[in-house]
């Protein structure tokens, strides 16, 4: 019979509807104050730091509406905005210094729609106010860095091999290996080859000029940039979550870029001088045979380099480096028993291990603590990136009394360097810098405005193409009125399934779905009074219309949805917002304007006998 | 039944294609002409550099402001007003020897001389070499676009159908870009976003109307190309209208009320939406017919069964 579905149709269709309809439901609910509690130096949010606070708002009389112990993050939900200040000074105050107590807006889901999977879209940058940072690696250090590596590796592998070679150094054609013969520079060859798969060797004798050349390969190249990014991600990831942000973004982007976004924030400065700093430590021994005022003279054995002692002075320390920074798990400040501050540093075991062993073969030797700081200069290069400063400092140097393990303490700083030092080392080293290279700012009013805006214009768009399907197509009308608003309710419902951010522009990708997904059923109604305007029967009209104008609304949809998914690929941040609410919009509109439309159109006059449609 | 357009008679859409068509290449080379002499005027997510939008308290005489800006941190700062009078936006160029962050405080500080409780709303810096980027991947992104869509219709139609829609994009891209140049609107990423949506939406229109041709080449006998397209324009013109009309009432009201943030991308679509619906008629479908569409064209390809030409085994 024309124009019935099988009921398992019908059901179906209910049953995504309405799968859609309460997945848009958490965004109902709106967002409860909230007071976050995040540990830092050294300390833990526990179930005991839990009961504390609860204990203490308790005594003040702050009524706790739902407080949450999740990813070591504590999260208290207070009634409004005065009792969440009140909160937050009582608690900042009661647990002292180790935590970061922050304002916080957390969504008011209830707990069982939690449980569910439910929970609202979260607002982008636009709309809710906030820092957007992207930050760019500098690729040239994290290969310079590697260069040293392989140059020292290069030195210690040749003299356990008893190869006697003539130099190591940097040229623009690669390292260079200098030998006094032919027999030496082969031998070294064939060794050097069957270690490091990742360099590619050449001969670049010419005369009784013996040198073997070695460069990187494109593989290893990539897998260096590759781990810098990675590993200053988790470092920035790190440093933000030291910030006490809620819903922090760090992600990729590309090859050799970051994005931060810090929803909240207004203060730029002190989240750019967090995320920004790299500072580093390595341990050198000292190099007690050059004579200092011959170093200051420029005379040092290519083997050692000078640098600055933050007290004064210049010091002469060997080129090998000991230990890195990336090795440090922990670093806390305090006090040695003279009251001056220090930092205890906690290795890996990994660094443990190595420490160990450099400490016993050196006891009795000085050792120094270089630290290493990169800074914007301020400067632009040429192609606009940012130029920055490397500081070299000998923060201290101590005499190795006896073996070192895993802890030690390093001393020489001054109390807010110390503390600095240590927020920096336990937040993870960054190897390579990075320069921010784009930064935008919203303020939160402009936030809230920018809603404003966007539901205003969704209301009036929405309001004219409702009123205006009502007078046109009558009672057709009020089913793609219908389709319609569920169709709005399904984008809502599919976005925060995929917790898909929504921006301004995605805003106003759900307008333009309003505009365009009548589309669907236009062409549909036309087609149906077309059929009727051509004598068919109603039934035959309705089957006709519907069966007609499927495939030119899939072509239609099928092209729009290729250019946003464009769109989506090159588009950044608000941009792509727009191209996912566009392509959930085209899809859940095709769902809604061809399958959900006929189910009603069906139920009511299908199978039936009758005369006239009102459309 | 409520009509907006109502006809029962075939209406001769074709007969104006000349002139229209003609029309369309001047407003295409116009377009060029401008782009190659005027340019775009890039916004800041294309050419770098630092925009900041402040709110006054009270309406800001922009002169006195300017003035104030005769610093050298604040040189070749651009300030205008936006929205309302107590709105303006100030953009500063990339200076190679100065940090974003001290050019924003000048700012801050001209603004503060002037009003006191001045509000910072916004504050972008975009490096140059990643404004420059971004313009390659969005003019590739148009491309590729282009490309994909010329594969797929060629797939679903015809050649000569893909070629049409593809001149009317292009067409629509071009002058909806000439626009932009002429009346030296603020390029940034939302208009091309809104640009990209243009060339969806005004595929849309080319499609259902290239939907009709097909089905009309192969149920009406009689007349050419040149009737079976007026009659398919005629049969999808009271829905190009009732969508062109809903799609417009809605970027209107973005145009209106979305704020400043989108308004470049509101403008973008609401040119595309006027070039686009007319470029389906008389770019798409006139190219179609003067690259000599015809019913043959249009014939289903017959797809023989494997085996048909054999015997059958059993008899």
């Amino acid at each position: 019979m024309l124009n019935k579905y099988p009921m398992w149709k019908n059901i179906m269709v209910m049953i995504i509807v309405a799968v859609g309809a309460f997945y848009a439901t958490p965004n109902l609910f709106g967002e409860d104050h909230a007071v976050q509690v995040v540990a830092t130096r050294g300390a833990e949010v526990t179930t005991s730091t839990l009961s504390t606070v609860n204990g203490l708002l308790e005594s003040k009389g702050i009524a706790v509406k739902r407080a949450e112990l999740e990813d070591g993050q504590l999260l208290v939900r207070v009634q409004n905005s005065d009792q969440q200040l009140l909160a937050k000074e009582a608690i900042a105050e009661a647990l002292g210094e180790k935590y970061t107590v922050a304002l916080n807006l957390a969504p008011a889901t209830p707990e069982w729609l939690e449980a569910l999977g439910g929970s609202p879209m979260k607002f982008g940058l636009d709309l809710r106010g906030g820092v957007h940072f992207l930050m760019e690696v500098d690729m040239g250090e994290a290969i310079r860095k590697m260069e040293e590596a392989k140059i020292a590796d290069f030195r210690t592998q040749l003299r356990e091999e008893k190869i006697r070679y003539a130099g190591v150094r940097k040229t623009p054609k690669g390292l260079e290996i200098k030998f006094r013969d032919a027999e030496n520079l082969a031998k070294a060859e064939r060794f050097l080859k069957s270690r490091s798969n990742e360099m590619v060797f050449n001969d670049g004798s010419s005369g009784d000029n013996f040198a073997l050349y070695a460069t990187m390969s494109e593989s290893y190249l990539t897998q260096i940039k590759e781990e810098a990014l990675q590993q200053n991600i988790t470092t920035i990831r790190n440093r933000v979550n030291e910030l006490g942000v809620s819903e922090p973004v760090v992600q990729r982007q590309g090859a050799e870029r970051i994005i931060v976004e810090l929803p909240g924030v207004q203060d730029t400065a002190r989240a750019k001088e967090i995320l920004g700093a790299t500072a580093s430590i390595e341990f050198r021994m000292v190099d007690e045979k050059t004579d200092l005022s011959a170093a200051a003279n420029g005379r040092v054995p290519a083997t050692s380099e000078v640098f600055p002692r933050r007290s004064g002075g210049i010091t002469v320390l060997k080129k090998e480096v000991m230990l890195t920074g990336d090795h440090i798990t922990g670093a806390q400040p305090s006090f040695d028993e003279y009251s001056r501050p220090q930092v205890s540093i906690n290795l890996d075991a990994k660094g443990g291990n190595i420490f160990s062993n450099v400490t016993k073969d050196n006891i009795g030797n000085p050792m120094a603590t270089l630290f290493i700081e990169y800074k914007d200069s301020g400067l632009r290069n040429p192609d606009g990136s940012v130029k920055m400063t490397k500081i070299e400092e000998v923060i201290s140097v101590a005499t190795i009394q006896a073996r070192l393990g895993r802890n030690f303490v390093i001393n020489g700083l001054d109390h807010s360097e110390a503390q600095s030092l240590a927020l920096l080392l336990r937040a993870g080293a960054l190897i390579a810098p990075v320069t921010i290279v784009e930064e935008r700012t919203i303020g939160p009013s402009l936030g809230a405005e920018n809603v404003q805006n966007g539901i205003q214009a969704m209301i009036w768009g929405l309001a004219v193409v409702v009123v205006f399907m009502l007078i046109y197509y009558r009672a057709f009308g009020v089913i793609a009125n219908l389709a319609l608003t569920v169709n709005l309710v399904m984008v809502v419902g599919v976005m925060s399934m995929l917790s898909a951010v929504l921006t301004l522009p995605g805003i106003a990708g759900m307008v333009l779905t309003v505009g365009m997904a009548v589309d669907g059923n236009v062409l549909i109604y036309e087609r149906i009074r077309e059929e009727l305007l051509a004598g068919r029967s109603v039934q035959q009209a309705i089957h006709e219309g519907y069966a007609n104008a499927f495939s030119t609304i899939a072509d239609a949809n099928i092209t729009t949805f290729m250019t946003a998914l464009i769109l989506f690929a090159v588009g950044t941040g608000a941009v792509k917002g727009f191209a996912i609410t566009l392509m959930i919009g085209i899809a859940t509109s095709m769902f809604t304007s061809i399958v959900g439309t006929r189910v009603i159109v069906n139920l009511m006059w299908g199978g039936k006998k009758v005369k006239k449609l009102s459309i | 039944m409520l009509q907006i357009f109502s006809v029962k008679k075939t209406l001769n859409f074709l007969k104006h294609a000349k002139p229209i068509s003609i029309m369309s290449m001047i407003l295409v080379i116009a377009s060029f002409v401008s782009l190659g002499t005027q340019g775009i005027n890039w916004g800041l997510d294309f050419t770098g550099g630092t925009v900041v939008e402040l709110e006054f308290s009270k309406s800001v005489d922009l002169l006195e402001l300017r003035a104030e800006y005769d610093t050298d941190a604040a040189d070749g700062a651009v300030v205008q007003n936006f929205g309302s009078s107590r709105d303006v936006l100030i953009r500063l160029p990339v200076r190679e020897e100065l940090k974003s962050d001290f050019q924003v405080a000048a700012i801050m500080q001209g603004a503060q001389a002037i009003d006191a409780n001045v509000i910072q709303k916004r504050v972008e810096f975009v490096g140059p070499q990643v404004g420059k980027e971004l313009a390659e991947q969005g003019g590739l992104a148009v491309i590729v676009a282009l490309i994909c869509i010329l594969i797929y219709v060629s797939f679903r139609f015809e050649w000569r159908l893909a070629m049409g829609s593809v001149a009317a994009l292009s067409h629509d891209v071009i002058v909806t870009l000439g626009i932009f140049s002429v009346l030296q609107l603020e390029f940034d990423l939302t208009v091309l976003a809104g640009l990209l949506t243009v060339v969806g939406y005004s595929l849309n229109d080319t499609i259902v109307v290239y939907d009709r041709i097909r089905e009309n080449f192969l149920k009406m006998r009689k007349g050419g190309p040149i009737e079976v397209v007026n009659t398919s324009i005629t049969q999808t013109m009271s829905r190009t209208i009732i969508t062109t009309a809903t799609t417009l009432v809605v970027v209107i009201a973005l145009f209106l009320k979305g704020g400043s943030m989108i308004h470049g991308f509101a403008t973008a679509l609401l040119c595309g939406i006027f070039v686009g619906t007319y470029s389906s008629i008389y770019v798409a479908s006139y190219l179609a017919i003067k690259l000599g569409i015809n019913r043959e064209h249009m014939m289903p390809v017959e797809i023989e069964k494997e085996g048909a030409d054999q015997p059958p085994m059993m008899p």
